[in-house]
């Protein structure tokens, strides 16, 4: 009984993965717009031109990551936190 | 992974290079708004120098020198430098979240005003991202410190004699 289970259940993931790896092939480039030129270049234009002297860092990359995505990172640090107080609290009492 | 650590030779060599890795994870965090990396990056390095610490001293040895609530002290006060310059954004400067109130005020500390453009490297500019980047740095060194020791601790295969 579980063996014929375990194989209605292997064919139905598989067609699952065929339908969607045959969607992503089939989809192509959504509208005309490829990789590398986008529609819309107004956000980037504003941090290109404008990082340098708003926010002082050489690194426009720190400057979006800690200074304009500023909220994100925190997102981030809360996970990071999350995760290190999850694993202590399984641990810790592992070897008592 | 043994309480006792590996042989001399290699406790010999982790000693020699811990050093360096800790100066460069220390360059990585204190440039970065001005070369790639940043805190995350930076805190990263160190945490496999302290990781290479702890693989080649063992983990008792390393659990009574660094207890993990230690670590976690010095993540939560990393968290609270974090939130706590963010909130300061609040009351100085536009008032708004996660502003940027020390940048280009001409104030003594990363304050430095910059020109747009191919600028000399300055490392006193940038406001406030320096000590953000300083507070995530040493957040993300003793959380992954802390989990690979502590991680390290509980599977280990010598009973700890209390």
């Amino acid at each position: 009984m579980s063996n014929k289970r375990d194989l209605v259940a292997i064919i139905a993931f598989s067609m699952v993965a065929v339908f969607f790896v045959f969607t992503a092939i089939m989809m192509g480039p959504v509208g005309e717009h490829y990789f590398g030129d986008p529609d819309e270049t107004d956000m980037d234009d504003y941090i290109i031109n404008n990082a340098q002297t708003e926010t002082g860092a050489n690194n426009a990359v720190t400057s979006v990551v800690f200074d304009y995505r500023g909220f994100d990172t925190l997102g981030e640090a809360t996970i990071l936190f999350t995760a290190v107080a999850g694993v202590i609290m399984v641990f810790r009492r592992l070897k008592k | 992974m043994s309480d006792d650590g590996m042989s001399r030779i290699v406790k010999t060599m982790t000693s020699l290079l811990f050093p360096l890795v800790f100066i460069y994870g220390l360059y990585v965090i204190a440039h970065g708004h001005l070369t790639p990396g940043g805190g995350f990056q930076g805190g990263a390095v160190v945490a496999s120098g302290c990781a290479m610490i702890l693989v080649a001293y063992g983990s008792g040895w390393t659990m009574k020198k660094v207890k993990e609530k230690n670590l976690s002290t010095v993540e939560s006060l990393g968290a609270l430098l974090f939130i706590g310059l963010a909130f300061l954004g609040l009351i100085f400067g536009a008032g708004v979240f996660f502003n940027n109130f020390l940048a280009n005020s001409e104030f003594i500390f990363f304050g430095t005003k910059v020109a747009f453009g191919t600028t000399a490297a300055n490392i006193n500019t940038a406001g406030i991202l320096p000590i953000m980047n300083f507070a995530v740095g040493m957040k993300v060194t003793a959380g992954l410190f802390a989990i690979v020791l502590v991680m390290a601790h509980a599977t280990s295969s010598k009973k700890e004699d209390k």
